[in-house]
């Protein structure tokens, strides 16, 4: 009895003891991390700081009106409602949560694999390659502006950027991750939970880091990506010697009812947002992808997809939800190669009104493209961050 | 050959005894015909005549455009306020007007038209996106697009054209608020002749609309009064539309009154896959999903389908499922109207329906699917569909004159301030800052050098010089509008720093 209930003392003074140095070791880890990465009190451009610091978006379009303040229209009208309002921290702790390859399975993928400023914030490839070279269906759509967008994904199935991250997150072809290994991950990193701390002023600095947390920030992030400062904008805003006569004369064709691209892309952020069934191609050998049809379970949906954004355009070649077309010229050349020209035989899609044979000539084709390239502006790029809490190299 | 220059002599002695007598004997003074005593007619100003209903005003410069010249040019040249008179002569060219304000006024003398011919070449004749544009006095020709397209622009005005097959639509006003459309004669058009779509508070009164595949649709749009149009020969004449997937969803408040409805039945010809291409021959009226449509005093006959169609959309759009658009014709209402000689040639699916009535013969009225209405006097016409319909609550809308705003739609009052304001963090907050160096110098730093000096900043922004060498150079801002260039002078000298100002991190 004696000699186990010593070896038991000693056993719970050494559990002690391990427990303490335990303590002063992470302790001393904590206080090497002095030089902790500090997030921006100031908004990015494009947004104000209100007094309870939230950061909310400011531009020249609220200069106009919209007809049911529905963000469509012409030249000067104002935009969607936007999501905004997020504070300067929350928004710069998302920066470092984009860049950072932690946030995947296996520490390789980060959300700027796929959305690389570099490259619009698309990755340049027809469709994308998640976690350990997997090919992923649909190309990775910009996030330029995508805090306007109430419909997410190519077939519209989320409704909110924090419902979006979850899957390529967690999806086995993307980036690998469980909601559980994520927040092991993030909270073992010291830095991140000061970070965190600091973005959530209500959180207690050791508290643990929570998913929601996580999917706010980098949706604040997100949201802070704003292109609107284009040399079309610079047009519309009553500057018409911005664009020059071929991209002028593109923008009356784009806006035509023969070409009839702006009754979908409808200024002033290009899209009307809703879905439309226009039957292009997938590339070589791969089945019709059924779009919308899917998640909303209606076959009049069948090849739907979200109209897209056409800010940044010239930037996220190539084109189509599995980039079928390498580039602009092909891209508008498919709407007047004969409505319902590529959908497969066996298909009966619900092809949308506006295709039809608008017969447009190579030269009409030629200033399309040309209008197409004055929607770039990449003013209001963000930094990559130089470090991450990580430790792991930012990837894009 | 002497037969001949007698017959010229003769011609000529009497060409000549014709001016001769016309200088001599004509008595060249206008005279105005004195009103009988007891007579009143009605005086300019004292009526509500829609032709001096305009409530825009153009006071600044007249630009004469004659032939030979371009419209174009002249829009180029225009300032809001400006008038643009354009004389007869043939004009093939596409007028984008991206300004407020601009009125753009044809000619005609002895009978010739100012006229834009796109001769199948040209997408659309006249394309505007500004606020209060009136177009008046065109003949518009033979072009692939519009006749005249709106996208945005409110307070619009476009009346007295002659349009010929300009392709799909003639009149196509679209996102519009408070328009007026009048005296229009449109032909020959491969969808809509007279097309409001998305708009708000839009009359069209007094046009005649032939030959084309729709007369006049009013489609996702509401407070519409369609009003003593000419509407023949289509082959639908009067539309009132909700089409699913598009951003603005509903079409409600619509009043079809004192309208010609007569003879729709041309063969379509509507491109493959548009809504009208559905539209049987022989439609008088086609109220598809939209709510609220009030029919008055219309004479529709001769409809070789069906005087008046009513349906949902699941019966009638085979489109994409829209599950915001809402596809039942609610609360139609039918007041007097004179329908006769309708169905007299039935078409497809009522074909079939009629068939199981033992009729051959199709209504002067046909409701098909869901949706409700309220009829006056409901034994007068031959009825299929509506047996449920109850008596109408209303006996008619004469108290109804326009549908249009009292006042035109004002323009978005934003202050200086707010323009300084929108200037800065839309545009300069892109490489600076208060407080830190973004890509150019921080803020405070502009404030040191321009204190009270607005105008210097302007300057600077017009032509900006490279003062400083670790800093690169600023790209030229002059795009800006000079209203915003001050505005945002101004903003900048009179910011205030941050309680907050260091932010170092990389």
């Amino acid at each position: 009895m004696k000699r186990k209930s010593l070896v038991l003392k000693s056993g719970l003074s050494g559990v002690f003891l391990i427990a303490i140095m335990l303590f002063l070791i992470s302790k001393d880890v904590s206080q090497s991390y002095v030089t902790v990465l500090k997030l921006k009190t100031q908004c990015p451009p494009g947004f104000k700081k209100n007094s309870s610091n939230q950061c909310i978006a400011v531009n020249l379009y609220q200069q106009y009106d919209s007809p049911h303040d529905n963000g469509v229209g012409g030249l000067q009208t104002s935009l969607p409602e936007i999501r905004d309002g997020f504070s300067p921290q929350q928004i710069d702790l998302g920066r470092y949560l984009f860049f950072d390859p932690v946030l995947s399975g296996d520490g390789t993928v980060s959300c700027a694999t796929c959305h690389d400023p570099k490259k619009g914030f698309a990755d340049g490839l027809p469709t994308s390659i998640g976690h350990n070279g997997q090919k992923t269906k649909r190309g990775a759509p910009t996030l330029w502006n995508v805090a306007y967008l109430k419909k997410l994904f190519w077939d519209g199935r989320a409704t909110t950027l924090e419902q979006q991250m979850q899957e390529p997150l967690f999806a086995a072809e993307e980036m690998n991750n469980t909601p559980k290994h994520l927040l092991e991950s993030l909270n073992a990193i010291e830095e991140y939970r000061v970070m965190f701390a600091e973005a959530y002023p209500n959180k207690k600095i050791h508290e643990a880091i929570e998913l929601h947390e996580i999917y706010t920030a980098i949706s604040a992030f997100q949201s802070s990506l704003i292109s609107l400062n284009s040399k079309y904008d610079h047009y519309a805003h009553g500057y018409h010697e911005a664009l020059n006569a071929n991209e002028i004369e593109g923008m009356n064709i784009f806006r035509s009812f023969v070409a009839r691209c702006a009754e979908c892309h409808t200024p002033p952020l290009f899209t009307n947002q809703q879905f439309a069934v226009i039957g292009s191609p997938e590339p070589n050998g791969l089945p019709l992808d059924p779009g919308a049809q899917v998640p909303f379970k209606d076959t009049t949906l069948r090849g739907a997809f979200k109209v897209p954004s056409l800010r940044n355009i010239a930037k996220t070649a190539p084109y189509m939800h599995s980039g079928k077309f390498k580039t602009l010229r092909e891209t508008v050349e498919f709407y007047t190669q004969g409505r319902g020209h590529a959908v497969p035989k066996d298909e009966n899609l619900i092809i949308h009104w506006h295709i039809w044979e608008p017969e447009l000539s190579n030269y009409e084709l030629d200033r399309l493209v040309d209008f197409l390239k004055t929607l770039t502006d990449e003013t209001f790029i963000p930094q990559i961050p130089e470090r991450l809490p990580s430790g792991l190299q930012p990837s894009t | 050959m002497k037969t001949i220059f007698k017959f010229l002599g003769a011609f000529a002695l009497l060409a000549i005894g014709i001016l001769v007598g016309k200088n001599y004997f004509a008595d060249n003074s206008e005279a105005t015909v004195p009103i009988p005593p007891g007579m009143t007619y009605r005086n300019v100003g004292s009526t509500n005549d829609t032709l001096i209903a305009q409530s825009n005003s153009y006071n600044g410069k007249i630009i004469e455009v004659k032939s030979g010249g371009s419209i174009q040019e002249a829009v180029k040249n225009a300032n809001p306020g400006d008038l643009i008179r354009v004389y007869p002569g043939t004009y093939s060219e596409n007028v984008y007007i991206d300004k407020d304000n601009i009125a753009l006024q044809g000619i005609v003398i002895d009978g010739e038209w100012p006229t834009l011919d796109g001769k199948k070449k040209i997408n659309d004749a006249f394309l505007y996106s500004g606020n209060g544009i009136l177009i008046e006095n065109f003949k518009i020709i033979d072009y692939k697009g519009n006749g005249i397209m709106g996208q945005a622009g409110n307070n619009f005005v476009i009346r007295n054209n002659w349009i010929i097959d300009t392709g799909v639509y003639g009149i196509f006003p679209q996102f519009g608020k408070n328009g007026l459309i009048e005296h229009n004669v449109v032909s020959e058009i491969a969808d809509a002749a007279i097309y409001v779509g998305m708009c708000d508070n839009v009359d069209v009164l007094h046009n005649e609309t032939f030959n084309s595949v729709a007369g006049i649709e009013i489609e996702n749009s509401r407070h519409c009064l369609v009003e003593n149009n000419y509407v023949h020969d289509n082959t639908g004449g009067l539309l009132a539309f909700v089409t699913p997937g598009l951003p603005i969803k509903t079409t409600f408040d619509v009043i079809f009154r004192n309208n010609f409805v007569v003879n729709n039945n041309t063969p379509n010809f509507g491109a493959p896959g548009s809504t009208v291409a559905g539209i049987p021959t022989g439609t008088g009226v086609l109220i598809m999903a939209a709510d609220d449509v009030i029919l008055e005093n219309n004479i529709i006959t001769g409809n070789n389908n069906t005087g008046v169609t009513i349906v949902d959309l699941a019966t009638g759009a085979p489109k994409a499922n829209d599950p915001n658009s809402e596809g039942n014709p609610d609360r139609t209402i039918i007041l007097d109207n004179i329908m006769f000689d309708n169905g007299n040639e039935t078409t497809g699916e009522l074909k079939a329906i009629m068939l199981t009535q033992l009729e051959t013969k199709g209504p002067d009225i046909f409701a098909y699917g869901n949706g409700s209405g309220t009829i006056r006097d409901k034994n007068k016409y031959r009825t299929f569909g509506i047996d449920h319909w109850g008596p109408a609550q209303i006996t008619d809308t004469k108290d109804v004159r326009t549908l249009m705003l009292p006042e035109p739609v004002p323009i978005k009052a934003v202050s200086k301030a707010e323009l300084g304001e929108l200037t800065y963090y839309g545009v300069c907050a892109g490489c600076h800052a208060f407080g830190n160096r973004l890509i150019g110098p921080p803020t405070e730093i502009i404030q040191a050098i321009h204190n009270g000096n607005p105008q210097g900043i302007v300057n600077y922004i017009n032509n900006p010089k490279n003062l400083r060498e670790d800093y690169p150079e600023m790209p030229p801002q002059d795009y800006l509008d000079d209203a915003a260039k001050i505005a945002v002078a101004e903003y900048i000298l009179a910011m205030k720093p941050d309680e907050v100002t260091t932010s170092l991190n990389p």
